[in-house]
Formats: C-alpha cells, sequence, structure tokens
C-alpha cells in the first residue's frame, strides 16, 4: 500500500482535457449528462409523491407502481425473496419480468450507470480520487462480488430473511432519499470513503453483488459500445481513467483476444464515459451486431 | 468470471494456476467472511421491538422479512399516514414498514389499501375481514396508573375501541377504597382485539399509556390444554364428573356453607400493623388492592 501522493500537475494534462479542447465541453460531456438528467429525473419522478403530491411513481427501486399501472420489481430482491423461500404475488413476479427483459436488450448493468443512485456516489468518489491524485490503496478482486452474490442468495436461504437487505447500501440510498435515513448516510458515507481512500472504484466495480446480479443479463445487450476508430488511438489513456470498469475495453480497443471493436463484455455498463474522454472519437455507441470500424 | 480479464503472468512468478487458486481463495474467504457477519447481523437483529405494529395482514415475522422487499407501497397508500419504513437506527429490520400505537394507530380501513398495495404478499390478501386483523394484542399493563383502577371512570380505551364491548369491556367490581363504589376495569379480550392501537394513542396518561399493544406473542400466555376445566367439563356431562362428595367441616369457616371461602368484613386476618413490617420479618406484603 504506498503513501498518498499529490498528482504532479504539470506532469500531464487532466483527463478528458484532450476531449473539450477537440469537441467543447458539453461535446465531451453529452453522455454523463444525459446520464446524470436520467438519474435524476428517476430521482425526481419518485419523489415528485411525496414532495409535491404528484404520484406519478410510488415505491422505490425495490418495487415500485408506475401511474397505478405498470408495476417494476427489481429482480435481485426478488431473487433474495425466493431464495429465503417465499413465493410473491404476481405483481413482483411480472414487475421483476418486465425489469429483467429491459436489462436483457439495453444490457444488465445499464441499471448500474443510468439509474442507480449509489454511481452518483461512487462518480463522486472517483472523480474526486483523480483530482487529488490520491493513489495506492488495496483494491480486492473483481470477482469478489460473485462471491457475494451467490453467498448473499445462500445467506437469504439458510436465515430464511434478505439477509443483503439488512446492509445493502445501494437500497438503503434510494430509499433512504425517499423515506428517510436514519443512520443509513453511514453506511453510504463508507462507500464513498472506500472509493475515494481504499479502492478505485472498489464498490460498483468490484464489491456490489447487486451489480453483479444486474451483470448476469449483461451478454445479450443490443446496445453496446464500440471502438470503432480504434485506428486512431493514441494510448492517451483517459478512457481508461474514467471507466469503471476499465478491463472491458482493451479486448475491442486493442483487439486482444477479438477481432471486432464492440465491447461484449457484461460488465461494460454503456455509461458512455470512453465516449465523451476521448479526444479522437474513437468510441461510439452502437449495436452489438455493427462490427465495422471507420 | 474473470474470462475476459486474463493478465500477463509476471516471468519467474508463480505458475498461474497456482495464482489463481490464490486470489480465488483470498476473495472467497473475504467474501464468506462478509456473508458471515451479514448473515449473523440479520439473524441477531430481526427481533421485532414491542412497540413496533406490522400493518393489518403482516404474515408472522419471520416470513415477512423473508416476503417484504422494502418497497413502501403500503406506506403510500396508507391514508393515514399511520405506516413509516424503518431506517436504520430504529431498531426494526431497516426498510420494513410499521406502526407505533402511541403515534398513530391503525384506522382499520374496511379497504385494506396497505394490503392492496402489497406485491409481494407480506402483507397477506386472504385477510378480508379488519376485525380478523390481529397486528397485536392490547394489554392494561399498568394497573397503578390506569384512572379507572384508581377508581375513576376515564373509560377513553374502551369509549373509542372501534370494537367496543367485544375486543373492551368494562367488568364491574367493588372498589374496596372506599368500600361503597364500584371499579369498572377496560378488559381486553383477544378473541375480538385486532391490535389497531387506538386504545394506547387515546390513552389520557401524559407520556406512556397505561394501555398497550403488544407483539400477540408477548402479550398472551399459552392456553392450558392440559388443564380440564371443572365447571365445562361439568357441564358438558350435564353432572359433576366425580358424583356427590362428603362435606367436611373446613376449620375456621365453619358458619359457611361448603366451598364458601369469601372473607366478610372484620373477619379477616388481622389488619396490618400500623408500622410496615420491615423488609424479611413477615409475611405481609403490604399489598392492598
Amino acid at each position: 500500500m504506498s503513501a498518498v501522493t499529490t498528482a504532479p500537475k504539470a506532469a500531464r494534462p487532466r483527463v478528458g482535457a484532450d476531449a473539450i479542447a477537440s469537441k467543447g465541453w458539453l461535446g465531451a460531456h453529452k453522455w454523463l449528462v444525459l446520464r446524470r438528467l436520467s438519474q435524476f429525473g428517476i430521482l425526481a419522478l419518485f419523489l415528485a409523491g411525496p414532495w409535491f403530491g404528484l404520484w406519478i411513481v410510488k415505491g422505490n427501486l425495490s418495487s415500485s407502481l408506475t401511474l397505478d399501472l405498470l408495476p417494476l420489481t427489481d429482480p435481485f430482491l426478488l431473487a433474495q425473496s425466493l431464495a429465503a423461500g417465499t413465493l410473491p404475488y404476481k405483481e413482483a413476479l411480472i414487475g421483476a419480468g418486465i425489469v429483467v427483459a429491459f436489462y436483457l436488450l439495453v444490457g444488465g448493468r445499464v441499471f448500474c450507470s443510468w439509474v442507480c443512485p449509489m454511481n452518483l456516489v461512487t462518480d463522486a468518489a472517483a472523480w474526486l480520487r483523480r483530482r487529488l491524485g490520491l493513489k495506492g490503496g488495496k483494491i480486492p478482486s473483481g470477482d469478489t462480488r460473485y462471491w457475494l452474490l451467490g453467498l448473499m442468495l445462500f445467506a437469504a436461504f439458510a436465515t430464511g430473511s434478505l439477509a443483503w437487505e439488512w446492509v445493502n447500501p445501494v437500497s438503503m440510498l434510494h430509499r433512504g432519499l425517499i423515506f428517510g435515513f436514519g443512520l443509513a448516510w453511514g453506511i453510504v458515507g463508507g462507500v464513498f470513503l472506500y472509493d475515494l481512500l481504499i479502492a478505485t472504484r472498489g464498490w460498483c466495480g468490484h464489491i456490489c453483488p447487486m451489480g453483479a446480479f444486474y451483470s448476469l443479463f449483461g451478454s445479450t445487450a443490443l446496445v453496446r459500445v464500440s471502438a470503432a476508430h480504434r485506428s486512431a488511438c493514441d494510448d492517451c489513456m483517459d478512457c481508461f481513467a474514467v471507466c469503471p470498469e476499465p478491463q472491458v475495453i482493451r479486448p475491442a480497443l486493442k483487439a486482444a483476444g477479438q477481432d471486432h471493436p464492440v465491447i461484449l463484455d457484461r460488465n461494460c455498463t454503456n455509461c458512455g464515459r470512453c465516449v465523451d474522454v476521448c479526444g479522437r472519437n474513437v468510441f461510439r455507441i452502437t449495436t452489438r451486431f455493427d462490427r465495422s470500424e471507420s | 468470471m474473470g474470462d475476459m480479464q486474463d493478465k500477463p503472468v509476471g516471468q519467474g512468478g508463480p505458475s498461474p494456476r497456482r495464482r489463481f487458486l490464490r486470489e480465488a481463495a483470498g476473495v472467497a474467504g473475504g467474501a464468506c467472511l462478509l456473508s458471515l457477519g451479514v448473515g449473523l447481523y440479520a439473524k441477531q437483529a430481526s427481533a421485532l421491538p414491542a412497540v413496533a405494529l406490522r400493518p393489518p395482514g403482516a404474515l408472522a415475522e419471520a416470513d415477512f422479512l423473508a416476503a417484504c422487499v422494502r418497497c413502501g407501497l403500503c406506506v403510500r397508500d396508507c391514508p393515514y399516514d399511520t405506516l413509516k419504513l424503518a431506517e436504520l437506527g430504529d431498531g426494526v429490520a431497516t426498510g420494513t414498514p410499521y406502526f407505533t400505537a402511541r403515534r398513530i394507530a391503525c384506522e382499520m380501513c374496511e379497504d385494506f389499501p396497505c394490503v392492496a398495495a402489497c406485491p409481494t404478499g407480506a402483507l397477506d390478501r386472504s385477510l378480508t375481514d379488519i376485525g380478523k386483523a390481529r397486528m397485536g394484542l392490547a394489554v392494561l399493563i399498568d394497573h397503578e396508573t390506569c384512572l379507572n383502577f384508581l377508581g375513576l371512570r376515564c373509560d377513553v380505551c374502551y369509549r373509542v375501541c372501534p370494537v367496543i364491548d367485544k375486543a373492551i369491556t368494562l367488568e364491574r367490581q367493588h372498589n374496596p377504597r372506599s368500600d361503597r363504589h364500584a371499579m369498572l376495569l377496560p378488559t381486553v379480550h383477544s378473541d375480538y382485539c385486532t391490535g389497531c392501537g387506538k386504545c394506547e394513542k387515546s390513552c389520557v396518561l401524559p407520556g406512556e399509556a397505561a394501555i398497550k399493544v403488544l407483539p400477540v406473542k408477548l402479550a398472551q400466555g399459552s392456553k392450558a390444554e392440559h388443564y380440564r376445566k371443572g365447571w365445562e367439563e361439568k357441564e358438558a356431562a350435564g353432572q359433576s364428573l366425580i358424583g356427590e362428595q362428603i362435606e367436611l367441616p373446613v376449620r375456621g369457616l365453619e358458619g359457611k356453607s361448603y366451598g364458601d371461602t369469601r372473607v366478610l368484613p372484620g373477619q379477616g386476618p388481622a389488619p396490618a400493623p400500623a408500622t410496615p413490617a420491615q423488609p424479611g420479618s413477615g409475611l405481609d406484603s403490604g399489598w392492598k388492592p
């Protein structure tokens, strides 16, 4: 574990500086802005009811009812509930089915980057870590999340209760914003500090079993990022610096283990940050079938 | 799972397989420890505090914790803001709905908006009569502060009870303090009490209520199934099961009919001494009705 150091400021321009220079600020933050709009928009839909009496969506991300018609249920919660030995009513089953079908189409971890409120926290931690030039720490293996996922389902089975929901920072954050936090701030703050001081992208990229669950629906996504213009890559590494799952880039960008330039890794969250941050327009968001290079 | 992330192995380092095994062991070990902690915590913390009541139709606590997805739809559809989602630190499983009778009691809606809203069945829709709900059981827990037990006529818990004269009745008893008045004691009947908490909410005492709704398990003893009640057996059989008994005189109660053990004023044991008995010096506990 190396000591925390301050990055030499003059040595290297800030991540994304090239992109801002060539595309302008808005061009270099297009997908980020859209993503924030999506995250805050979804949160606003949930908050419009309790804050302004405008009941479009009731409930929270665990289970919700939109316009008294559309039920949506978090399939991870449903899986825990099934493991704990309950068969819920059909509303929950249909709701989870709709959610799974949606993410099978767009990519499971789109939930993580476009919906999940914890993304705001961990993105903030990652941004601050880059700005402060914090290095070092201890990053757990990216497989930890899958182990945790399996073990949490087992824990639900063994204890007959939704074990992970006792501590799940993700559902606690969203529920807290809508229904009141109590001490859950502490857990959310813990995730922030963990990502800031101990492990880059530690929570979302290595630990969160909820994200791991959604990544199971990531293999069939129609929407994918392609390094279509990879011939223009100048190895500035900015995309790796901003990517929440940097390991997914290499096969597509550097043709490591595959020929085509489409990122097919199920852990790609389709956040589009690489598209934004690349000054050479290497990446674009397209479909999984578009394997052309330009 | 790491199919896409094979990293080049350092020259002269341990073999890929050994490295993989070592990493996997570390990861699995860490994840196991974390899961064990979470599992134990969940088990440990799943006891519901006695003042926290579940909404009507809630499954038994263990099943409820397995079924409830903590979405808060029941909270949203409760017209009286009775229900609240537990926050971390409330002592109730985080995110699950509960209410505190002393704060806002359940209004016992006939159409069960909370149950209808529940997408998982943690609130069971087979409950169709709110009178059959068993959110808890009221207990007149403090006989020392209850105004009716002091011989006064408060009666508020009885008056507000939605199942008045069934779930709570006023039982008339002699008031031995004045010796000429009655005490009308609010008495809860578990056959009818839904545990809505209106009595606890309305108790006129300034802080804690004298009547409280407790989880049924805490409030109620188990029935003495093994105990055959003579009067019931007698009625069922139409006669005493043991036939006529020889009546023997009872020493000290010779002037009374057999079995009459009532004590009239002046007949009882000698009155307590003016100075209270020292602790441990006698059997008189000083208790008075």
